[in-house]
């Protein structure tokens, strides 16, 4: 602000400073991983050395990473590097669609159901506690069993099964932001439902919400591997980083690079969005910030 | 005799539990048009409930258990929800105690008061972000065309008050009601904020409900007050008859318990007078008067029968067996 005085421009630097050390070394950490990935997804043709699926050559089966092949290439003579590279866009995209489809039914389940209360939220109490109660996995197989394998059913199997956590919290949320003078006054103010869940609610809830879908995306990228490990994601010769390791059990003991690059390449994803979402709980959770 | 803008008849609100108690009953007033009226009253007494039946705001375990609202002579005490979102914010308004709250933290003040505009008004947001500006303004809070996009916390706590009266005045409503508008205030921003209400209500016409503990303050701003003790009205009167002559024995003891200029000069150095006894709960209200435990002149009367309303000149009434 261009009045501010010499006081309040000391404060806003101290805020920054304060800013920055909150958000911490996960926050810089997890965001620098998450950005790799993300770069490597968008980027995949022009960095992956050869074609992830055409490139197949017998001559090149089972070489172990070096010059030519820096990740090692497969039985069928298929660069891993470039199949990780490519199927980075796979578990990315499952992993942040299905966290968009798991946060709007959460989201919109939760807040409802804590506003109007009563018998819908009884409804929803229990529906979240049933989804709780099944192990999401099975639940997603058995989605998939049904739609049958492809990227498309990964994502609604996936987006199906683990809303109850986004729902729990944005329930929790609007349990006690409903209690806030600026609720009260919207309502007294001639606000309708809808513009109160909008304007007063949702806002002001969206901290604790994006860090749990951070921490899902975590989750479904795993899910992706698990459920593509176990035939029902995407099917071969298509690369993602679950059906790569699932292709490469066979062979763990003898050709080990072809399952130890598409695990780390899930380890260091995972790791980055949950470092990302600690990171960011930090910094917009109102219990631990000054608003701004 | 013209039509009163607000006229609250025999209400009664009920509080739902094991056993169900009444909360407020036999409450009866009325605010003509422009009038400033005050409620007055200890904590627990029923004057904010009674407010939010008139904004149709009971909730349970409150609940509207008999008695008529009307506004401008059209009974609003059975309103469906629709009815009601259109009369709230644009003919009834109301402010509260905490200015710290009521704001919503992650808007800009000037983008809350358009919004009246937008909702009430079907202004479009370029005109109503103007109006907003305007309104600003005219609560007074200095060079508005760069609060507008403050945030709530970026402001003092008269200044946010100050926003909460320009959104509470947004659209023009016939009636505000100010539940406690300056408690949680310092006591030189207090004044300034009843002045600004009293002179803006005045421009526009708007009749005010003034909800408060502090008869003081209402009795400099109302022309009429009345006295809630236990959930019912014990006394009515103008504003400064009620401090001339109260004549229930808790308005007495109201008006004795405020210290005043030049007492001590004229009657010497005495202790403020106190009412004994602390408001019975809801639950154990006694019989008869429900004063009657704290009452200096109470007697059998007052322990076995309720007493009746008595009127007194000037529209007042009293509800005191021994009124006088």
């Amino acid at each position: 602000m261009s009045q501010s005085t010499p006081a309040s421009v000391t404060a806003d630097i101290a805020a920054k400073r304060r800013f920055r050390l909150r958000g911490g070394l996960s926050l810089w950490v997890g965001g620098a991983l998450v950005g790799i990935a993300v770069a490597v997804a968008i980027t995949a043709p022009l960095i992956a050395i050869t074609d992830p699926v055409m490139s197949a050559n017998l001559m090149n089966a089972e070489i172990p990473p070096g010059w030519e092949f820096p990740f090692g290439t497969d039985a069928q003579g298929r660069d891993i590097y470039s199949r990780i590279v490519y199927g980075s866009r796979i578990s990315l995209t499952v992993g942040v669609v299905s966290q968009i489809v798991n946060s709007l039914i959460g989201v919109s389940l939760g807040l409802s159901a804590g506003y109007w209360g009563g018998l819908w939220d009884d409804f929803v109490s229990g529906l979240t506690n049933l989804m709780l109660a099944i192990p999401s996995l099975i639940f997603a197989l058995a989605i998939m069993a049904i739609l049958g394998p492809g990227l498309v059913s990964l994502v609604i199997a996936l987006g199906l099964t683990n809303w109850s956590y986004s729902c729990r919290l944005a329930r929790a949320q609007v349990l006690s932001l409903k209690s806030q003078g600026y609720v009260q006054a919207a309502r007294i103010l001639g606000y309708g439902d809808l513009r109160i869940m909008f304007t007063q609610l949702l806002p002001n809830m969206l901290g604790p919400l994006i860090v749990i879908a951070t921490l899902g995306m975590g989750g479904a990228i795993l899910s992706e591997a698990a459920l593509s490990f176990l035939g029902l994601g995407i099917r071969p010769p298509f690369p993602s980083w679950g059906s790569m390791l699932s292709e490469a059990r066979d062979q763990i003991n003898t050709v080990p690079w072809l399952s130890v690059f598409p695990g780390l390449a899930i380890f260091f994803t995972v790791l980055g969005l949950n470092l990302l979402g600690d990171g960011l709980r930090d910094i917009l959770d109102p219990q631990t910030t000054t608003r701004r | 005799m013209t039509v009163p803008l607000l006229k609250v008849d025999e209400l009664r609100i009920a509080l739902a539990g094991d056993v169900a108690h009444n909360a407020v009953e036999e409450v009866s007033f009325e605010i003509g048009r422009g009038e400033a009226f005050g409620l007055v009253g200890e904590s627990g007494c029923g004057k904010s409930i009674t407010a939010l039946a008139v904004m149709g705001l009971l909730r349970r375990p409150l609940s509207l258990a008999g008695g008529r609202i009307a506004l401008d002579g059209q009974e609003i005490q059975g309103a469906s929800p629709t009815e009601w979102r259109r009369l709230r914010g644009s003919r009834i308004a109301m402010i509260f105690q905490e200015p710290m709250t009521a704001l919503n933290p992650l808007s800009p003040v000037g983008k809350q008061i358009a919004e009246m505009f937008v909702l009430h008004q079907g202004a479009s947001w370029s005109e109503a972000m103007d109006r907003a500006e305007e309104a600003l303004r005219q609560v007074r809070v200095p060079s508005p065309e760069r609060r507008i996009r403050d945030y709530p916390h970026q402001l003092s706590g008269g200044m946010r008050q100050r926003v909460m009266i320009a959104i509470a005045l947004a659209c023009g409503p016939d009636l505000l009601i100010a539940d406690e508008p300056t408690t949680a205030l310092d006591v030189t921003v207090q004044s300034e904020i009843i002045d600004l209400m009293a002179e803006l209500c005045a421009a526009k016409g708007t009749a005010i409900l003034m909800i408060s503990h502090d008869l003081g303050l209402v009795a400099n701003m109302c022309r009429r007050v009345a006295v809630m003790y236990a959930g019912r009205i014990v006394e009515s009167q103008p504003a400064g008859a009620i401090f001339a002559t109260p004549r229930h024995p808790y308005t007495q003891g109201l008006v004795d318990s405020l210290p005043r200029l030049g007492e001590r000069a004229k009657r010497g150095r005495q202790r403020l007078r106190e009412i004994s006894g602390v408001v019975p709960s809801i639950a154990s209200y006694p019989a008869g008067c429900r004063f009657n435990p704290r009452c200096f002149a109470a007697t059998d009367i007052c322990r076995s029968t309720p007493p009746a309303q008595t009127p007194l000149p000037a529209n007042g009434l009293v509800r005191c067996h021994h009124h006088g």
